[in-house]
């Protein structure tokens, strides 16, 4: 009964997935009838050959680019908050995101580095830096709020190396930076989708292997290793898997804020279980919706100006978040 | 069912390997045995190692030296899953599991016999339900785990060791922030599962009388002493538990099995109605006095009732109290 409940939901989840990435192909800043947009997915459109353009090479892989990313980021911060035993935890609020954003200022301001597999695999560096640097402190401070406030420290300290970076770096150099650091799923064109999405999936799907460890490692990590948890590889292996998504996710869409933190509530509040077993596959569905919305929303109705998306995501994050920390002595996997 | 060692310490040295090579010892030389189908109490004081005792014998941290064996087999050529289908544990460690139900948390107690997706399959769905019914929890099972009281919840982490199904279970403090009955209710349990299933428990406490009261067998560890262990009877009547717990202020009680404040020497004569002297007793002993047989020298108490006591003071007069209330307030009018 119980399983057949959480089925519909993720049935229901799914639908409202494809709904929205539906919209983000139809809907956008330069308005195309829907019925020219289904006939350029069908191949049977005979009309401007610029509407085909958008829709396929801008729309769709935006949509897909949105789709993954969202998934991306909303496991890493379950990851995080499941190793943690932080609700609060989150890629961008722990200066993980910070920290591969870093790692591409450094690849792109002075190595001038521009592919995409570096872009990722310096993103990938500076976010296990960060990662690393946050377990040592994750030893040292017990406290959750004090811990996160570390995090936070991180984030700002990697954002001040970065400002010190461009201010020694070119102005074109910069200027290229600053706009890869606006945050959208513009960036990722049909041609650089194949490299994100590979990169996104294996994450996703690593996370999916994780499943049973992080179980257990919600009665903390002695109960884990009396389960026959290895504690330590367990530990390596969820890093390895939120730096990759967050590391992908950031270095093709820039640090884009609050998905990470926000959907892993979105999803347990809409499940009502921290059980990994559901909750995983929820959060992938539910951080793809989360950032199709988003996306959606940063088109402005009537202009042909679009919204940077991190104007977005704090709009519909940080509610939830106030949300779930007020009401939290009412929420179970608080207590 | 035949007793059995399941766990057994030799020389063994416990504490903490600090940098540089140098060793926090808590205590240099252990030798412990653990029978199946009893209850062992791990008593001793705070700072005394108990929790660094049931941590290395447990593995969570390696020992300073000696030996470890469990069923016979050196406890470091045990693989990780081979431990953890042969020690469960219970801890005082706060969990994150708020949100999941009772039932999921007792089947990951199924965790080292699942495979790779932790896929639960007839035969775990047996031993879980078998679980919850051994604790009496299964009216609970859809409950969320944070909408359940202490008590409960320390059922519930019995109920995942039992899924475990280890031969030996190790508890830290697991009575320590639950209310009178449900102390008593979990070692009550524990007695049985030792008993029916034929489990070593081995547990600490700083509940004297339930150890007393419960325990098959008692280790009183203490830093500076070799670890005492017997029935607690004999221990009590060897005088190894006053010993124990010698302390300024502070004495075991040898024919009460308490620990009180030092018996004084002002005899009360107690006589009469059994519950009425034991409890008149009770009050006498924590107001400073010494219950002591009636003599004509000194006051005495006559238990007629609980409603009825009449006090014989040591010049002869006789009073009347209807309660020990009463009783006690004529005692300090008098003989002070």
């Amino acid at each position: 009964m119980l399983s057949l409940r959480i089925m519909k939901k993720q049935i229901f989840l799914g639908i409202i997935l494809l709904l929205l990435f539906a919209c983000n192909l139809a809907y956008g800043s330069l308005s195309i009838p829907l019925k020219s947009v289904i006939e350029i997915l069908f191949g049977s459109f005979e009309g401007k050959q610029t509407w085909a353009q958008i829709v396929l090479q801008s729309r769709l892989p935006q949509a897909v680019t949105a789709l993954l990313a969202g998934s991306s980021l909303a496991i890493s911060g379950l990851l995080l908050q499941t190793l943690f035993k932080n609700p609060l935890a989150g890629p961008s609020i722990l200066g993980i995101s910070d920290g591969a954003n870093l790692g591409v200022a450094i690849a792109m301001i002075y190595f001038s580095v521009g592919s995409y597999v570096t872009t990722i695999l310096s993103a990938f560096a500076g976010a296990a830096v960060v990662l690393i640097i946050i377990i040592y402190f994750s030893k040292k401070v017990q406290n959750n709020v004090m811990f996160l406030i570390i995090g936070i420290m991180m984030g700002y300290l990697a954002s001040s190396v970065i400002s010190i970076l461009n201010y020694h770096a070119s102005a074109d150099k910069v200027h290229q930076y600053v706009m890869w650091g606006m945050g959208d799923f513009s960036g990722v064109s049909l041609e650089k989708l194949p490299y994100f999405a590979s990169f996104a999936i294996a994450g996703l799907i690593l996370s999916l292997l994780l499943i049973k460890p992080l179980n257990a490692l919600l009665l903390g990590e002695t109960y884990a290793a009396n389960l026959g948890v290895k504690i330590k590889s367990t530990r390596i292996l969820i890093l390895l898997c939120t730096g990759l998504l967050t590391a992908t996710a950031t270095a093709f869409c820039g640090p884009i804020s609050f998905i990470g933190l926000a959907v892993p509530h979105i999803a347990r509040l809409t499940l009502g279980s921290s059980n990994h077993k559901q909750l995983v596959p929820v959060t992938i569905l539910a951080g793809g919706c989360v950032a199709l919305l988003c996306n959606l929303l940063t088109v402005v109705p009537g202009s042909n100006s679009v919204l940077p998306l991190n104007a977005i995501t704090p709009i519909i994050g940080a509610p939830i978040i106030i949300y779930v920390i007020v009401n939290r002595k009412n929420i179970q996997y608080f207590n | 069912m035949k007793q059995q060692i399941t766990l057994s310490a030799f020389n063994l040295g416990i504490g903490y390997r600090l940098r540089g090579g140098k060793e926090k010892v808590i205590h240099p030389n252990l030798n412990l045995q653990l029978y199946s189908g009893q209850v062992t109490c791990l008593l001793g004081m705070n700072g005394a190692g108990k929790s660094t005792l049931l941590r290395t014998l447990c593995r969570f941290q390696p020992s300073l030296s000696g030996e470890i064996e469990i069923m016979g087999k050196p406890i470091n050529l045990f693989t990780q899953s081979e431990l953890s289908l042969t020690v469960g544990v219970v801890l005082t460690e706060k969990t994150n599991a708020g949100g999941i139900t009772v039932f999921e948390l007792v089947s990951l107690g199924r965790h080292p016999h699942t495979g790779f997706f932790g896929q639960l399959k007839e035969e775990d769905y047996k031993i879980i339900s078998a679980s919850l019914d051994a604790v009496g929890i299964t009216h609970k099972s859809d409950t969320y785990i944070s909408e359940l009281s202490d008590g409960e919840r320390q059922k519930v982490m019995i109920a995942k060791v039992l899924a475990q199904e280890c031969p030996i279970i190790v508890l830290d403090e697991p009575t320590a922030f639950l209310d009178v009955t449900s102390r008593i209710e979990i070692m009550i349990l524990l007695r049985k599962l030792a008993k029916e299933q034929n489990k070593s428990i081995l547990l600490s406490t700083h509940d004297l009388d339930l150890a007393i009261q419960m325990g098959d067998c008692l280790w009183l560890q203490s830093r500076d002493n070799p670890m005492k262990r017997g029935v607690p009877e004999d221990l009590i009547l060897d005088n190894s538990l006053e010993s124990f717990f010698r302390k300024d202020g502070i004495v075991f009680d040898r024919t009460t099995g308490k620990l009180s404040s030092p018996l004084s020497k002002i005899p009360v004569g107690v006589e009469g109605d059994f519950n009425t002297s034991y409890w008149a007793g009770n009050a006498l002993t924590r107001e400073g006095y010494l219950p002591s047989t009636p003599s004509a020298d000194y006051t005495s108490i006559k238990c007629v009732s609980p409603t009825e006591i009449e006090i014989k003071y040591a010049n002869g007069t006789v009073g009347h109290a209807c309660s020990i209330e009463e009783m006690l307030k004529c005692l300090t009018n008098r003989i002070l």
